[in-house]
């Protein structure tokens, strides 16, 4: 990354001066910015499926100089029991900063930045997970930054739909999400840092291969013009990233074969069927779950018996371990409850 | 989206009525409910607001305190906004500490605030880096007759513009008004099949899945937005929901908020 322009001053909208490290431009006379990237240009971005072995399924991503890594556990048994939900599966999503993530150190436990960020990135993966299977069932998804670098909540949702998938959970597909902002009245993909700091606007969206919009959050300010504008860019990033993602459950559970043969098709396949056909021919079957795209309803309405005993069974097999869980799952309530601070104190906190 | 109890049959009812565009309080899908609102309530503190929409209630508070300002803005005051859903107001709410969905709905109702830039909070200093005035916006719900978010933030914005600044009280001077220079509306819309609804009663939030808040200034721009909710919405949607959005909060601000 280029070094900043000198601390200057700047106005901001009511015309007021303001002194800051904000630098004096963001996008140059070659309509590159500060990291070099073109406006409609996403961060590079790395994944790796199945990195943690206790998980049910994990993924590590590192996007720019974001690196967060998710793990799904589950499905497995609910406690406390009045969250369990009796015709389907909770998806319950923790997203959490660590104390080292980012330059001050910030205190360990859900702040209430944190508690929102879960809550809607949950919401966003409920459309695709389907949660018929396994009633009364949690399945746990930890999204943990180990570093920030601006968008930390759209890296953890890509890691997370990696994780889902690693993890074996029935989705209709997958989820990708991207920021897209404003910075020198232009729109941006994918904000860095400074632009995430100095910027006029953030718009973190989420959605699955199908442009349904999962979550959708925006700060700043922006026109009903460029608001357009800015979704049809934010969908392009998306797309993507989905591009990235397939690429990365081919290497985890397809052979080289279908590697060499997923490059040589990129460019004359169009990219939404090849998404679609994904799970069900390049993927082989070594992970069947992955595989259950679930398109049509019927599917899962057939299967429903045979779903009904595997939560049985799974019910027994969990006995032996619920006591340990009780514990655990206790312990969470309690670290909600002490969170004493409802308060929401500073809009930059936000702003990781 | 909302877990209110709402027996089966209701909600079947409701949903069925939906599906043909109607309501069950006979409205329009893009009819709103009336709304009242009354500023100046409570005489102890420094602003509030009392807005009902429908058969929802909520009360909003402004106090104004000094307290020291955060090192990274050591020249402006600062915003707390915080929410309580009283167990006064539902049977489903509890007393206790904040759960996600009250954070998120103070969040979303300051995010309006604070990106907008309402507040001139340069205004709000009294010594730089060491004292600044805050503000503490709190958001009573007293009855949930649904869309508490549309309510909350508007009565945040009218509560806002009754506040004065207690430099008399402090003994600094005379009081001022509070510096209000813009005036951000959210406007919340459900999703149930497929058709979007404004302002939604209890028992329609409570069998619709997803909820879509934005929030906007006087010359139309977009300060905030908030996806919440299970359900997705395809891109079609929320461009009809923003168009929406941005009609329906350039009426109520004519309508509520330039005679405050």
């Amino acid at each position: 990354m280029k070094v900043f322009a000198v601390r200057g001053k700047f106005e901001n909208k009511f015309g007021e001066s303001i002194m800051s490290d904000k630098p004096e431009y963001f996008i140059d006379e070659n309509g590159l910015r500060l990291d070099g990237r073109r406006t409609d240009e996403i961060r590079p971005m790395t994944m790796e499926m199945g990195v943690l072995s206790r998980a049910d399924g994990s993924c590590y991503l590192e996007w720019g100089n974001n690196k967060v890594i998710a793990a799904v556990y589950g499905p497995r048994e609910l406690h406390p029991r009045r969250l369990q939900r009796p015709s389907e599966v909770l998806v319950r999503y923790r997203y959490n900063m660590a104390a080292f993530s980012v330059e001050d150190r910030i205190r360990p436990g859900p702040s209430r930045r944190s508690t929102e960020i879960s809550k809607v990135s949950g919401e966003a993966f409920e459309p695709v997970v389907m949660t018929q299977y396994y009633p009364g069932a949690v399945i746990d998804v930890f999204a943990e930054v180990l570093q920030a670098d601006a968008g930390t909540r759209t890296a953890a949702i890509n890691a997370a739909t990696l994780a889902l998938a690693d993890a074996g959970i029935p989705m209709k597909g997958l989820v990708a999400a991207c920021a897209v902002g404003k910075v020198d009245g232009q729109l941006v993909l994918d904000l860095n840092k400074p632009e995430d700091n100095y910027g006029d606007a953030d718009l973190p969206v989420a959605m699955t291969q199908d442009g349904e919009i999962t979550l959708l959050q925006m700060d700043g300010n922006l026109t009903h013009e460029e608001f357009i504008k800015a979704m049809e860019m934010v969908k392009k990033g998306c797309d993507q990233i989905f591009e990235l993602q397939r690429k990365t459950l081919i290497s985890r559970f397809g052979s080289e074969d279908d590697v060499e043969a997923l490059e040589g098709s990129i460019e004359t396949e169009p990219e939404e069927e090849e998404a679609e056909e994904l799970s069900e021919e390049e993927v082989p079957s070594e992970k069947e779950d992955v595989s259950d795209t679930g398109d049509n309803a019927e599917d899962v309405d057939d299967s429903g018996e045979k779903f009904k005993e595997d939560v049985a069974d799974f019910d027994e097999q969990r006995e032996s371990g619920s006591d340990e869980e009780d514990k655990t799952s206790d312990e969470d309530v309690k670290d909600e409850e002490d969170e004493a601070s409802d308060e929401d104190v500073k809009g930059e906190e936000d702003e990781q | 989206m909302s877990s209110e109890v709402v027996s089966r049959l209701k909600k079947d009812y409701i949903y069925n009525l939906m599906l043909k565009g109607q309501r069950e309080d006979g409205r329009q899908f893009d009819e709103a409910r009336d709304i009242v609102i009354e500023t100046n309530v409570v005489d102890k503190a420094e602003g509030s607001a009392n807005v009902q929409i429908g058969d929802t209630r909520v009360m909003v508070g402004i106090k104004v305190q000094i307290g020291s300002p955060f090192p990274d803005t050591p020249d402006k005051g600062v915003i707390i906004t915080s929410m309580e859903l009283n167990p006064i107001a539902s049977p489903d709410f509890e007393a206790g500490p904040p759960r996600p969905k009250a954070i998120e709905m103070a969040r979303v109702v300051d995010r309006g605030i604070r990106e907008s830039g309402a507040i001139d909070l340069s205004k709000l200093c009294i010594t730089k880096g060491e004292e600044v005035w805050i503000i503490f916006i709190d958001v009573h719900v007293l009855n949930n007759g649904g869309n508490l978010l549309d309510a909350a933030s508007l009565g945040s914005i009218a509560a806002l513009m009754t506040t004065t600044i207690p430099y008399e009280r402090e003994g600094r001077g005379e009081d001022i008004r509070m510096p209000i220079r813009e005036m951000p509306i959210g406007i919340s819309l459900i999703d149930v099949g497929g058709e979007l609804f404004i302002d939604p009663t209890y028992s329609e939030e409570a069998i619709c899945d997803t909820r879509l808040t934005i929030t906007s200034n006087q010359d139309g721009s977009i300060c905030a937005m908030q996806k919440s909710g299970a359900g997705s919405l395809s891109e079609a949607q929320v461009l009809k929901a923003v168009e929406t959005a941005l009609e329906r909060a350039a009426v109520i601000r004519e309508k509520h908020l330039l005679n405050i």
